[in-house]
């Protein structure tokens, strides 16, 4: 529910042949690892002399923005068609393609030799499709159009029909199993079945041919021979790209108010910082611009966006505050106390919280209610993260368990021992595949959690305090001062080395990739710093999900539409595709669970009480022996109707026995005795 | 007595006088008269007749009292009415003489059916009509339900540009310069409403066009031409006086007929049969007429002359040779082949024929013939003869088995559908013999000849033909019954024809149970290779913590040391060893492991049902302090819990998964399958895509949500009419053949 993304529920399959029932993860890891393969292809390698780098910068860099990139013109072209279609958030990717491309223009021009691993888009948010819905309309026309139009000159068309789309595209976007029908089946539901393959079939094919339109691609960082990607430091990199790039670089020294936790919103355009000593902040971090900027004069523990850039959560000392975004109070929630951590479950309008207490609180933030509270038992919660993909909230925990948990029950889902230690962080990936997590005992560990199963290991000598997994999957794991970007966590092999290296000033408090930018947040004991990190973030965006480039009436347009599609709190739990299965509880379960619900059965019998009756008759004995009057009433009525029942079961069979003594034992062979 | 005979008396007398009276008055007073006379006859009965009440005015009411029953025990006579009939001289003689028909039955009519059964019949009838009416609706119904949309109203008028005509039915000129083009239109025979064309345009198109019409008369001319020459040469052949010729142009008309006749028999087996009844026609004739019994003026003469010359009675022996010929009955070959002998020795003596089923007219129906061996299908005349030598010594078996079979013709029936069957599957099947069967048909054939001679030669040929019927005409079906049946039986999708195929069906049912089994056997999940194989824990015992926890992790170079380790930090090997130590220490008194096994334990346990005791110590033996039930009883009492199923984590050492039920979701699942479902993969597959936009593309999102009936707003929704039903494909079919026949005749 939590992640719209393009993962395929694969349900049971249920055929003549019985084949192993494949788990709803099983495909798309898969997927994803053929995925990590093919971005290792190079598509564009460009190398430029160290020395170089000075003189460019020297040489006006507008000039060279506006050079002669064959590919780059495409590009704009490619925009400028979007525009011509008229949708409006196609000025959006229109900016953004400009900006990528002249990006990794920079990065090939710098002498880091940076190279561009241009991947197939096959892990793109296959929602961002929907930003260019205008053309896919226009284009469809067209493909149709072509089947079977003849030109005016006479020729005819090479190309007659639709354009074949990949096996492999198609794949990307299948959903389920096809089911296949089999010949004996009624014709009605012969009918329905093949109406609904056929929409699925629809569905695939349309969005995959769209797919195309997700023309924006990530590139990373990649060094000489015999250069590490680490050494490269954060100023060489800013030098090298373009001025707008270069100014995701920055650093803000904010000293007095302690280390500093931050939250970008989802749009990414917009930054919180909080420090420990209660400065909170509120910034439009790419034009820099201070939204507000105020000092609780409390203890900050943890700060959250909440649906939008307009409010946002901070934990205090005691309880939990709303802000706006010109940092008035909203709300002050002392339901809520003592929290350490927060989450926000965007599609659910959830924000979660994990108190010192031991509380594991929900509050849903469009009606203001607490809609669950649960007691973990578990003592301290300072570890927290989500699953985006599923909406269910991983705890850490100091005895180095992990839980998972949901609203609707009031124990872990899954408990999982992940360290010796105690577990100091963790983060889930947005595919919902993969759980990283740091311990005490120093150690970094990846796990599948749809299997609940390690897949790596790795002992850091410092151990990881703060960990990260970026919208592609990088992961961002700090020590001490030292924010490390790690690549291909989940890869094909074990990684040695890290593939980004940046010292802040002071230790590390909190790390957050910033949504569709290549930019990693650190806040530190000294404040904060905005490093560029090369093919972090997700370069196609779905702008009727999460626009950045969006205005002020679309984001209320955008919450209207996200609040009447809001995702009910019961639909938590580890499968988020389970509202499509079938419930096949048997009766008494679920009377067992109305029961439970209700606190009494509605379906019980009234027990006998006997009337009060004068001049002695409701003497104990006499009331005794009225009430064995009626005593096993109804165990006599079942006993008589089982009996009933037999009686009638042995009928049956003398009949029928008598009727095949008549019949002689005839079989299909006789017809052939003499 | 005597005074009543003195009445009498006295009244005769009167009687006499008042008849005289009558006579007297002849016809003035005659009426009163003849009323009087009733009068007075009517006293002579001793009960009064009621007096017949008579309507003297016209009214509307007619009181229902003046009605009277009279005559009501009287039957009315057909010739009642009839007497009237005859005087009325409008009635035709035809239906006179109907009646006096129906005057002459004996027989009463039958009662008609009471009131209900009549009823009864008439709803029937009404019935079987109106659903006749309705379900003539029924595709059109279906149709729609299965429709993915309904715009209503269904019957739409075409988009687009309509014919001036049709814009302008209801027009008329007005002013005078319209008037003035009509007239002008009128006067050129133009078309002013709905035909495009004008009537000289029509009949244009109506008329051949000129190079079709120069064909045909070439094609009619050319006709023309070869009739006058075939007549030519009729006439010039006619002329020709020579025998011997004659003789010859015969021979070669009956060979050339008998060529045509085999290959009749091959192409065109209803042909032949034709033929073959013309045949018969002619022996009959044959038969009735004495052409050939030497009983003419010619064979009169001749038999004078045969006691001398042996010319004459050679010529007589050949006529009476041909009328044996020619009266022979074409041997059924459903006869016993004794009966076959027998028919050819009394072939004179006793015209068979009687006897004879009549000669079947459809030789494709099996059912008439009741013989196996009829059975109508392509011949195989090749065949035969080559198997003709082999078969001949299984006649007689043959025959008995025919007896046999007349009897069992339920089997027959059965063994006749295998053969078939058989047929259809595997023609070239090579221990089969392959069953012919035409002949039935040619030994049906008779030939009708305008000379009788030409059947002489194919009698010949039919005999041979009868023979080689006879002999393979049981199919050598009994030995393959046994394979046949297992065919039968198996209903698998490959058919099994012998012992050895199906064995190896059988093998193959092994190998395909076998196969699968392997697949599944091996899951083989590409994330274990990485990770630690799983580690069983075993039963009761719990798990080893040694096996938790057991990932190896692998030792990351930083470049970057952090500040506060850098100081202490030389070579990580020994740094590691240091960390472990450390961390050894400090976690020594909490064991992680060992609570969480504990813990899984615990959750493990509250999932197993409890063991019941219900041991009562002391029941039916000794109790006491110190003595126990004996063991025996403490374990019959004992109730066992079924053994809960398999935990989700059973596998997996470090994980405890929650086995709770989420109820909360459950509210919101579907609990019941939707109507047209059966089970719930079908279901599940059907709801296993997003419909929303949020997934969709914009044309797919509009169509998987376009609602099942559009309205179009301000129309008209009228129920369906007549005209939205379908053509009848019957009456549609028979104007094509009418068409097409039209064409032809043209």
């Amino acid at each position: 529910m939590a992640a719209p993304g393009g993962e395929a529920q694969t349900t049971a399959h249920v055929g003549k042949r019985r084949k192993r029932p494949r788990r709803y993860w099983e495909q798309t890891s898969k997927k994803y690892n053929s995925g990590g393969k093919s971005s290792d292809g190079a598509k564009q390698k460009a190398k430029k002399r160290r020395g170089d780098r000075r003189k460019k910068r020297k040489g006006g860099l507008s000039g060279e923005v506006e050079s002669e990139d064959p590919k780059l013109c495409e590009q704009t072209q490619e925009t400028g068609k979007k525009d011509n279609s008229g949708e409006k958030s196609s000025d959006g990717p229109k900016q953004k393609a400009k900006r990528r491309r002249v990006d990794r223009r920079k990065k090939r021009k710098g002498n880091l030799t940076v190279k561009v691993v241009s991947e197939d888009t096959s892990k793109k948010d296959n929602d961002g499709e929907k930003s260019v819905d205008g053309t896919k309309d226009t284009a469809d026309e067209n493909a149709t159009k072509r089947s079977d139009a003849k030109f005016i000159s006479g020729k005819v068309d090479p190309f007659p029909g639709e354009a074949p789309i990949p096996e492999e595209r198609l794949r990307k976007f299948q959903r389920g199993n096809k089911f296949v029908v089999p010949e004996e089946i009624r014709s009605k539901l012969k009918d329905t079945l093949a109406k609904s393959q056929e929409a699925a079939d629809l569905a695939q094919t349309q969005a995959a041919r769209y797919d195309l339109l997700l023309t924006e691609d990530a590139g990373f960082l990649e060094g000489d021979e015999g250069e590490d990607t680490c050494t490269i430091s954060q100023d060489d990199i800013a030098e090298a790209v373009d001025i707008t790039s270069g100014s995701k670089y920055f650093n803000l020294r904010l000293t007095q108010f302690g280390p500093y936790r931050l939250d970008y919103s989802r749009t990414g355009r917009h930054l919180l910082l909080a420090g420990r000593r209660g400065h909170v902040t509120c910034i439009e971090w790419q034009t820099k611009n201070l939204m507000c900027e105020m000092n609780v004069m409390e203890t900050v523990k943890d700060i959250k966006w909440l649906h939008s850039e307009a409010m946002f959560a901070v934990a205090q000392k005691k309880w939990l505050y709303i802000y706006d975004s010109n940092g008035t109070e909203l709300h002050c929630i002392k339901k809520f106390n003592d929290v350490l951590r927060m989450q926000f479950l965007p599609y659910h309008f959830l924000l979660a919280t994990a108190s010192a207490t031991g509380f594991l609180q929900y509050l849903d933030v469009s009606v203001g209610k607490e809609v669950a509270a649960i007691n973990t038992k578990l003592g301290r919660l300072d570890v927290m993260a989500q699953n985006p993909y599923n909406a269910v909230i991983h705890l850490g925990h100091p005895n180095g368990t992990v839980s998972l948990w949901s609203p609707n029950q009031k124990e872990p889902l899954v408990k999982m021992l992940c360290h010796r230690g105690g577990v100091r962080s963790l983060t889930v990936d947005r595919t919902g595949t993969y759980m990283v997590t740091s311990g005490l005992d120093r150690k970094l560990k990846v796990y599948d959690i749809r299997a609940f199963k390690p897949l790596n290991s790795y002992f850091l000598p410092a151990g990881a305090s703060c960990l990260s997994l970026s919208q592609r999957g990088l992961l961002s794991a700090s020590t001490g001062d030292i924010v490390q970007v790690y690549r291909d966590v989940w890869g094909s092999g074990p990684m040695t080395k890290p593939y980004m290296a940046h010292r802040v000033r002071g230790t590390v408090w909190g790390v957050g990739y910033c949504p569709f930018e290549d930019v990693l947040g650190v806040g530190h004991a000294e404040g904060f710093t905005s490093m560029i990190v090369p093919g972090a973030g997700e370069p196609n965006f779905d702008a009727l999900d999460m626009n950045p480039y969006r205005s002020t009436k679309q984001r209320q347009e955008w919450e209207v539409k996200a609040l009447l599609e809001k995702v009910q709190p019961e639909l938590i739990s580890l499968d988020p595709g389970l509202l499509g299965k079938v419930d096949k509880a048997t009766f008494e379960q679920k009377h067992k669970e109305r029961v439970e619900t209700l606190g009494y059965d509605p379906l019980a019998v009234e027990k006998f009480k006997p009337r009060m009756r004068k001049r002695g008759r409701s003497a104990a004995g006499a009331v005794e022996k009225r009430k064995k009057k009626v005593a096993h009433e109804d165990q006599r009525d079942v006993i008589r109707k089982s009996v009933k029942e037999r009686m009638e079961k042995e009928k049956e069979k003398k009949r029928k026995d008598s009727a095949k003594e008549q019949l002689g034992e005839k079989t299909a062979l006789d017809r052939f005795k003499k | 007595m005597a005074g009543g005979g003195n009445n009498e008396e006295e009244l005769s007398p009167d009687d006499e006088h008042i008849i005289s009276a009558s006579e007297e008055e002849d016809g003035s007073d005659d009426e009163s008269k003849h009323a009087k006379l009733l009068e007075a006859i009517s006293s002579l009965g001793k009960r009064k007749r009621m007096k017949r009440t008579e309507r003297s005015e016209a009214s509307v009411q007619v009181s229902e009292f003046s009605v009277n029953a009279d005559g009501t025990g009287e039957k009315v006579n057909l010739s009642d009415l009839l007497g009237t009939m005859d005087k009325t001289p409008g009635a035709p003689n035809k239906t006179k003489q109907q009646l006096k028909n129906l005057q002459n039955r004996k027989e009463t009519l039958e009662l008609p059916l009471s009131k209900q059964q009549t009823e009864k019949i008439q709803r029937e009838v009404a019935y079987d009509k109106s659903s006749k009416e309705v379900s003539r609706w029924e595709t059109v119904i279906t149709q729609n339900q299965k429709a993915e949309q309904l715009v209503f109203p269904l019957r739409q008028d075409p988009t687009g540009p309509k014919r001036m005509e049709q814009v302008v039915a209801g027009w008329k000129a007005k002013t005078p310069l319209e008037k003035e083009i009509f007239s002008l239109l009128h006067s050129n025979n133009q078309p002013i409403h709905d035909p495009l064309l004008t009537p000289a345009e029509e009949a244009s198109i109506k008329a051949m066009s000129l190079e079709e019409a120069k064909i045909r008369q070439a094609e009619f001319r050319k006709a023309r031409v070869l009739q006058s020459y075939y007549e030519a040469k009729a006439r010039r052949e006619r002329k020709i006086k020579s025998k011997k010729y004659h003789k010859l142009q015969k021979k070669a008309k009956v060979k050339a007929f008998l060529k045509q006749f085999d290959e009749m028999m091959k192409t065109d087996p209803a042909g032949a049969l034709e033929e073959l009844k013309k045949m018969e026609l002619s022996r009959m004739q044959e038969r009735m007429s004495l052409k050939h019994q030497n009983s003419g003026k010619w064979a009169k003469s001749k038999a004078i002359m045969a006691k001398y010359d042996d010319a004459a009675r050679k010529a007589m022996q050949e006529q009476l040779e041909m009328n044996k010929q020619l009266t022979q009955k074409l041997v059924v070959p459903s006869d016993d082949d004794d009966d076959e002998e027998r028919n050819v020795e009394e072939a004179d003596a006793l015209p068979d024929f009687v006897n004879d089923p009549e000669p079947i007219l459809d030789s494709v129906n099996p059912w008439m013939r009741g013989k196996l061996t009829q059975e109508h299908s392509e011949p195989e005349v090749t065949a035969v003869a080559t198997e003709t030598a082999v078969e001949t010594k299984d006649e007689g078996q043959n025959g008995q088995r025919e007896d046999e079979e007349e009897e069992e013709n339920e089997e027959e029936k059965l063994l006749r559908e295998f053969e078939r069957k058989r047929k259809l599957r595997q023609d070239e099947d090579d221990d089969l013999v392959p069953v012919p069967q035409e002949e039935k048909q040619g030994e049906r054939f008779s030939l009708c000849f305008t000379k009788p001679r030409h059947f002489l030669a194919i009698f010949s040929k039919l005999s041979l033909f009868n023979r080689l019927m006879k002999s393979s005409s049981v199919p050598p079906v009994p030995e393959q019954t046994g394979a046949e049946e297992a065919e039968l039986l198996d209903e698998g999708l490959v058919r099994v024809r012998t012992m050895d195929d199906l064995e190896a069906l059988q093998q193959d049912v092994v190998m395909d149970t076998t196969q699968p089994a392997p697949a599944s056997a091996t899951p083989a999940p590409s994330m274990e290779t990485t990770s630690e194989p799983p580690k069983k824990k075993k039963k009761k015992k719990g798990i080893d913590p040694n096996e938790v926890l057991t990932k190896e992790a692998k030792v990351i170079k930083m470049p970057l040391a952090p500040t506060v380790v850098e100081e202490e930090e030389e070579e990580v090997s020994e740094v590691h060893a240091e960390q472990t130590a450390i961390i050894k220490e400090a976690f020594a008194g909490d064991d992680v492991i060992s609570d969480f096994l504990k813990d899984k334990r615990k959750q493990e346990k509250a999932g197993q049902a409890e063991v019941v005791d219900l041991t009562l110590p002391g029941w039916g033996e000794w109790g006491g302090v110190g003595l126990k039930p004996s063991k025996r009883k403490r374990r019959k009492f004992r109730l066992k819990a079924p053994a809960p199923p398999l935990r989700k984590d059973q596998n997996l050492p470090d994980v405890i998964i929650s086995e709770k039920r989420n109820s909360s979701v459950a509210n919101h699942q579907v609990s019941q399958l939707p109507f047209p479902f059966q089970n719930s993969t079908q279901f599940e597959s059907c709801v296993r895509f997003p419909v929303g936009q949020t997934w969709n593309t914009q044309t797919t999102f509009r169509k998987l949500t376009a609602p099942k009936v559009v309205t179009k707003m301000g129309a008209i929704i009228e129920p369906m009419s007549k005209e939205d039903l379908p053509y009848k494909t019957n009456s549609r079919a028979s104007l094509c053949i009418l068409y097409i026949q039209s064409k032809l005749l043209n």
